[in-house]
């Protein structure tokens, strides 16, 4: 397959890793990666914080880069949510019925990571190898909106050497929620310290996720904190350790 | 507790406040996680759980978009019944029409059964005023109201305090120095207080948890039977009822019976199911009325994208889901109507001229739409709402030179093109370098973003953004890969 990349801005600009990683096990899955340097964001930001009218533009850019693309692989579950709950609604608002198609007729081919790998390729043995202590944390979108179910404790499963701890009240919020985590600065932390507690109760030395916007707010106090823990997004574990193996 | 001591802070103040209150965090932690898992056990037990979420949502939806016929059929055979049907378009109007009840009984005390509908209006404080007592008789109404506190949660007022503070406070108020700290110990102290007013007052004051359009019948739901006692003992009642909470038909109960308890208490069945219609001789009270109550609905109900609002048939179940709600209880949200179902019906019910900061009260976690039994999609109508807010910001002077708005037109402006993009990521990753500290992490942020550095750090940008790694090491490769493919010969 010839799949297209869409890193995300937050990706591109914070964890350009993820990305690599991404192309490194597509690749090694035999696919044709592509990059369209067009792109830029979902319209998440704007429309979760009410600025609707804003994020159209956005939304229309997005489609217009991906229209004729064979394939979309995006490693953030709640950029892929958006398109999936609010792309229509809004094309619909702005009463553009041409943009309402295309969404309609691209969003079908518009996969998340992990869902990609398991559910449109149907492979969940990377090759990789992490001997690590590892927790999951479920985000919200990945959950509830995309509802991965155990795609992605699957896959981890799979990764030699890893050692996967549970974690207590995984269905809870981290806190993030985008522009909450700054206009409730501070219910968000109080969510923040639960889920960190229960990360550290783990005894993991690295908690990962689908979503880079969950651990990016979750390290931001294992950080503060000076905790051994690190994050690390799924698809840096499934990169790993594969030079490696087959050497 | 009167209606205008309502809405007097935002939320993140209120809330600010509430988590140093480590007592009734505890508390809601603790009643919140027991409900939500007994709710969680009883929902998973039927096969036809997510069936009846969705015929309750379109019994709902449908009774909403017919409100009118639904209203006037129930209005009618309600009438036919024995009942008085008064409607009141405002919470004035509403307390006008049952003072005035009450007045021409020559009542001078009342017992209530829980009804959010009458702190909505603020009743109690009205019919105080007016030198009428009013009684709740509620086990949790009636600590709300002997610890002059208010409601924190709708279905369980007083979810936020422990059963240590009850006693404390009922010691105090009823006079019993050598209470006993045991559930039953306080349920007798609250039942012998009450019992000679049900017998004694001849007025009662109910909300309601169903309208029934076909028979003109009623139906409350409840768990203590106090309100069983205040539908049959007196010679009078009124129900405050919101125009929202009407349903087709008898046989709709089936559902709403079937899912209600289970979302509000995580019981199989409440213990006390009334339905009355009208007036019998003989039988329960002599005199009936019912106050149809719009106080802003009607404007939801306008609204396309916001009317499945009223959908809600107030299980709480968003509340005890809600993680916002887990850290801050519902006196963070100052609203009668807490939690992700308050954040959307609160500023709706006031124009939204108050409790402007609701919509923003949630991470858009998605925990209130799963659970709800209705199915009302709170994140998007939160989504909604906002959008409304930033609106109304937009169109005034200040509201447009926000750091909020600047920031998001700028953002939107990177946004629309890729090359901005680009030199904005490259200048950030230059101009970071006055907030990162020795090292590598902002520690501290201006502004609204103080708000992040306050209690996280954040990594800082590296040097190099996927596009330019992709730009300088894969694109020349897949470019060279392409011109094979084109020209397999060269």
């Amino acid at each position: 397959l010839r799949v297209s990349l869409f890193i995300t801005c937050y990706n591109d600009a914070l964890f350009p890793e993820t990305g690599k990683a991404v192309v490194n096990v597509l690749e090694r899955l035999g696919h044709e990666i592509e990059f369209r340097p067009e792109q830029t964001c979902c319209g998440q930001m704007h429309w979760n914080t009410g600025y609707l009218r804003e994020a159209i533009p956005i939304i229309r850019h997005f489609v217009s880069v991906y229209r004729d693309a064979e394939m979309v692989v995006v490693p953030s579950s709640s950029c892929v949510a958006m398109m999936r709950d609010h792309y229509v609604k809004a094309a619909e608002m702005d009463g553009d019925a041409k943009l309402v198609v295309e969404i309609e007729e691209l969003l079908p081919r518009v996969y998340e990571f992990s869902e990609f790998l398991v559910r449109k390729l149907g492979v969940e043995d990377m090759g990789a190898s992490y001997p690590h202590k590892v927790t999951y944390h479920a985000s919200c979108h990945s959950m509830r909106s995309l509802h991965l179910g155990d795609i992605p404790i699957r896959l981890l499963k799979k990764v030699r050497g890893l050692d996967l701890q549970p974690i207590q009240d995984m269905q809870e919020c981290c806190g993030f929620g985008g522009t909450f985590s700054i206009k409730n600065a501070d219910v968000s932390s109080a969510m923040l310290a639960d889920k960190v507690r229960n990360v550290l109760n783990t005894g993991a030395e690295v908690c990962t996720a689908v979503d880079n916007s969950c651990l990016m707010h979750l390290y931001g106090s294992l950080h503060r904190q000076r905790t051994f823990v690190r994050t690390a997004h799924l698809a840096e574990i499934l990169a790993s350790g594969y030079a490696e193996a087959t050497a | 507790m009167s209606q205008t001591e309502w809405h007097t802070r935002d939320f993140p103040t209120a809330a600010k406040d509430l988590l140093q209150d480590s007592q009734t965090r505890k508390n809601v932690q603790h009643a919140t996680n027991v409900i939500q898992g007994k709710r969680n056990k009883v929902t998973a037990e039927l096969p036809d759980w997510e069936d009846l979420r969705e015929a309750g949502a379109q019994v709902r939806a449908h009774t909403l978009r017919h409100l009118d016929h639904y209203l006037t059929q129930f209005e009618a055979h309600c009438t036919r019944a024995g009942g008085h049907v008064h409607w009141a378009s405002d919470a004035a109007e509403a307390n006008r029409i049952i003072l005035g009840l009450v007045q021409r009984h020559e009542a001078k005390e009342v017992i209530k059964i829980k009804t959010m509908t009458s702190e909505e209006i603020g009743l109690n404080a009205n019919l105080e005023a007016h030198g009428i007592r009013p009684i709740e008789t509620d086990l949790a109404e009636l600590i709300i109201q002997l610890g002059k506190d208010r409601p924190s949660h709708f279905v369980a007022p007083a979810l936020h305090v422990n059963k240590a503070q009850v006693r404390a406070m009922f010691q105090r108020e009823m006079n019993l120095p050598d209470l006993g700290d045991q559930p039953e110990d306080l349920a007798t102290a609250a039942r012998e207080y009450l019992r000679e007013k049900y017998l004694r007052i001849k007025v009662a004051i109910s909300g309601g948890n169903f309208l029934i359009a076909d028979t003109g019948g009623m139906c409350i739901v409840e768990s203590e039977g106090n309100g069983r006692m205040c539908l049959t003992l007196p010679d009078v009642l009124i129900s405050i009822v919101g125009i929202e909470k009407v349903i087709p038909s008898f046989r709709d109960l089936e559902i709403f019976l079937q899912t209600l308890p289970r979302s509000a208490t995580g019981e199989r069945m409440n213990p006390y199911n009334s339905t009355w219609c009208g007036v019998h001789p003989g039988d329960g009270p002599k005199e009936f009325h019912v106050v149809l109550l719009d106080n802003g609905r009607g404007p939801i109900l306008a609204d396309k994208e916001a009317r499945q609002t009223l959908q809600c048939i107030r299980c709480a179940a968003c509340l005890n889901a809600c993680p916002v709600y887990h850290q801050t209880g519902g006196h963070a949200y100052e609203s009668v109507y807490a939690g992700p179902i308050g954040a959307i019906l609160t500023p709706q019910l006031q124009s939204m001229e108050k409790g402007r900061s609701l919509p923003y009260a949630s991470s858009l976690c998605g925990a209130c739409y799963e659970v709800c039994p209705v199915k009302i999609n709170i994140p998007e109508v939160l989504i909604h709402l906002r959008g409304k807010i930033v609106r109304e910001d937009q169109a005034t002077f200040g509201g447009k030179l926000s750091l909020w708005n600047i920031g998001m037109q700028a953002a939107a402006f990177l946004f629309k093109d890729a090359g901005r993009l680009s030199m904005a990521e490259h200048m950030g990753q230059v101009g970071q370098k006055v907030l990162v500290s020795k090292n590598g992490f902002i520690e501290w942020m201006p502004l609204m973003l103080s708000g992040w550095t306050q209690t996280r750090d954040l990594k800082a940008m590296p040097a190099q953004s996927f596009r330019d790694w992709w730009a300088k090491e894969k694109a020349p490769h897949a470019k060279q890969l392409d011109r094979m493919k084109e020209n397999p010969d060269a």
